[in-house]
């Protein structure tokens, strides 16, 4: 490949450059002339998102009821210090006791999610309000967008997603181990056991179709007829990724679902519904 | 069956303008075009607007349809209510020449500053061979009309006129796309796409996808993979490290 012989960026002034005077636009006063309810999909983000990271900021600093035996919260998984209940994974560190597990793993599965092509979407659109609705002024007298820090960072999100993957290898290994009962004992399986599975089932059906898992499966390919396995694969992809956002969303219900469920039955609340 | 709408028009130049009411007859069928060629032929003869085909296949009468950019063409009357007022203003993004007309060079200033599609040479019989599987998403690309309400709509330049000069906007971020993407071309327009065209500037907020009359995903199928492949080319130090040391294969 040839690289592209350095040019200007075409940098004219706005609109017709050759210190031609400002170019001017219509004069409409109005933010918007949108008649319909455009600020209904920010706000109900806005809520989901607050309930959903309140939630799980009092879970992971809660230190407490994360196993109810032989279920571990996703939020907790990898449990890595010896202060971990439940032996679900090796105890590798004693840290201090007023830290919580789950503080030491939280920043992978959140760190997949902020950096999400579509969460991005989402946030700056409903927190940011850059831009709050498609053709709805946005607030900021500035604008830069992803091309300096912080927001440059976003471009971590493909290491974000191989870190995932590890993330649900271990939560897929959880669920796998519910199938114990509270002896060690295989051959057992309960209504937990559907919401780990289901749980696991749901993150990997979001990362798979990340958009970075799209581009390194085959997207970074310019010629798919001469890698026909990885067009295939890029295919499959192509096909979940066309349902990122509905995964995204229908995933943060299940992890929280799922440690919503071992805190009812770590604390007593509820009992597990056997099958056998 | 025919009732009267009634309709709000900016009219003006650059100087200034405003919404100007209007009473008119819609017949069933009619799309908002319609409505404003019959204000034109009936109540308002200096009406400026711009229009070809009448088919969504110019690009000609974009505009914007209460806040939304639309082609004027393509909006079905019968999406209103009888009594809903309708809306009409020019695109807002570009200045405005007179009336619902725009004057778009922004657009054909970025055109012209992309690196032309550059193919490899000829296979031995003169002949240029790609596989329609290779050339297929470049070609959903191929669909745009040029109508720019991807251009109108995105808050990058809407909402900040100094951005054009560092900020090619979305059609021309999938041109980008669709050349890099091309399994015949030799130019490498990564870095260019960072560094000259301005995509850190897009915050892939969608609302290009969302006006798109031809229902092209630039979004999901042409800035994110653009901005993938940039990742690969700038800031991913593992693919700098293959392709230096030739363990990365670049097709």
């Amino acid at each position: 490949m040839t690289a592209t012989a350095p040019r200007g960026t075409g940098a004219v002034s706005p609109g017709h450059g050759n210190g031609m005077p400002a170019p001017r636009r219509a004069t409409i006063a109005e933010r918007t002339l949108r008649t319909d309810r455009w600020w209904l999909q920010p706000l109900v983000t806005v809520v989901v998102l607050v309930l959903f990271i309140a939630y799980s900021t009092f879970r992971a600093f809660q230190n407490a009821h994360y196993f109810a035996e032989p279920y571990i919260s996703p939020f907790y998984s990898p449990c890595l210090t010896t202060a971990c209940e439940g032996d679900t994974f090796p105890e590798l560190f004693t840290g201090p006791s007023w830290i919580s597990p789950a503080i030491y793993i939280l920043v992978v599965p959140l760190g997949f999610r902020l950096t999400c092509y579509y969460y991005r979407k989402a946030y700056y659109r409903s927190f940011w309000l850059s831009p709050p609705a498609c053709a709805v002024g946005e607030p900021h007298r500035r604008y830069t967008g992803e091309t300096r820090l912080p927001l440059l960072g976003q471009n971590v999100h493909r290491y974000a997603f191989y870190a995932g993957l590890v993330f649900n290898v271990i939560l897929s290994y959880d669920a796998v181990l519910s199938f114990r009962d509270e002896t060690g004992a295989w051959g057992h399986m309960g209504l937990g056991t559907l919401v780990l599975l289901a749980n696991a089932a749901l993150l990997w059906l979001y990362s798979l179709s990340c958009h970075s898992c799209r581009h390194i499966v085959g997207g970074r390919l310019n010629s798919f007829s001469r890698h026909p396995l990885r067009y295939k694969f890029w295919m499959v992809v192509s096909r979940l990724n066309a349902n990122h956002m509905k995964f995204a969303w229908i995933s943060l219900f299940g992890v929280a679902f799922a440690d919503f469920y071992v805190l009812l039955l770590a604390t007593g609340t509820i009992n597990d519904l056997r099958f056998f | 069956m025919t009732y009267d709408a009634t309709f709000r028009v900016w009219r003006g130049d650059a100087s200034g303008g405003e919404l100007q009411p209007f009473t008119v007859a819609v017949n069933e069928g009619e799309v908002v075009l319609d409505v404003i060629h019959r204000l034109q032929a009936t109540q308002a003869g200096d009406l400026a607007v711009r229009w070809n085909c009448k088919a969504g296949k110019c690009g000609s009468c974009s505009a914007e349809i209460n806040g939304r950019p639309r082609l004027m063409c393509l909006t079905r009357m019968s999406t209103f209510g009888e009594g809903e007022t309708v809306t009409v203003t020019p695109l807002r993004t570009f200045p405005v020449i007179r009336d619902l007309v725009t004057d778009v060079s922004y657009n054909y200033e970025k055109a012209a500053q992309i690196p032309a599609f550059t193919p490899r040479p000829r296979e031995k019989d003169g002949s240029h061979r790609m596989q329609q599987v290779d050339v297929e998403r470049p070609q959903e690309f191929r669909k745009c009309i040029e109508c720019f309400l991807c251009q109108d709509t995105c808050h990058v330049i809407r909402d900040h006129e100094e951005n054009k000069a560092a900020f090619a906007g979305p059609r021309f971020l999938i041109r980008l796309a669709e050349l890099d993407m091309h399994p015949l071309d030799v130019v490498d327009r990564r870095n260019a796409a960072q560094e000259e065209f301005g995509l850190g500037y897009c915050n892939i907020t969608k609302c290009c996808s969302e006006v798109c009359p031809e229902g092209i995903h630039l979004t999901d199928n042409g800035i994110i993979p653009l901005k993938e492949r940039v990742v690969d080319r700038k800031y991913d130090p593992l693919t700098w490290l293959g392709s230096k040391i030739g363990r990365r294969r670049s097709d």
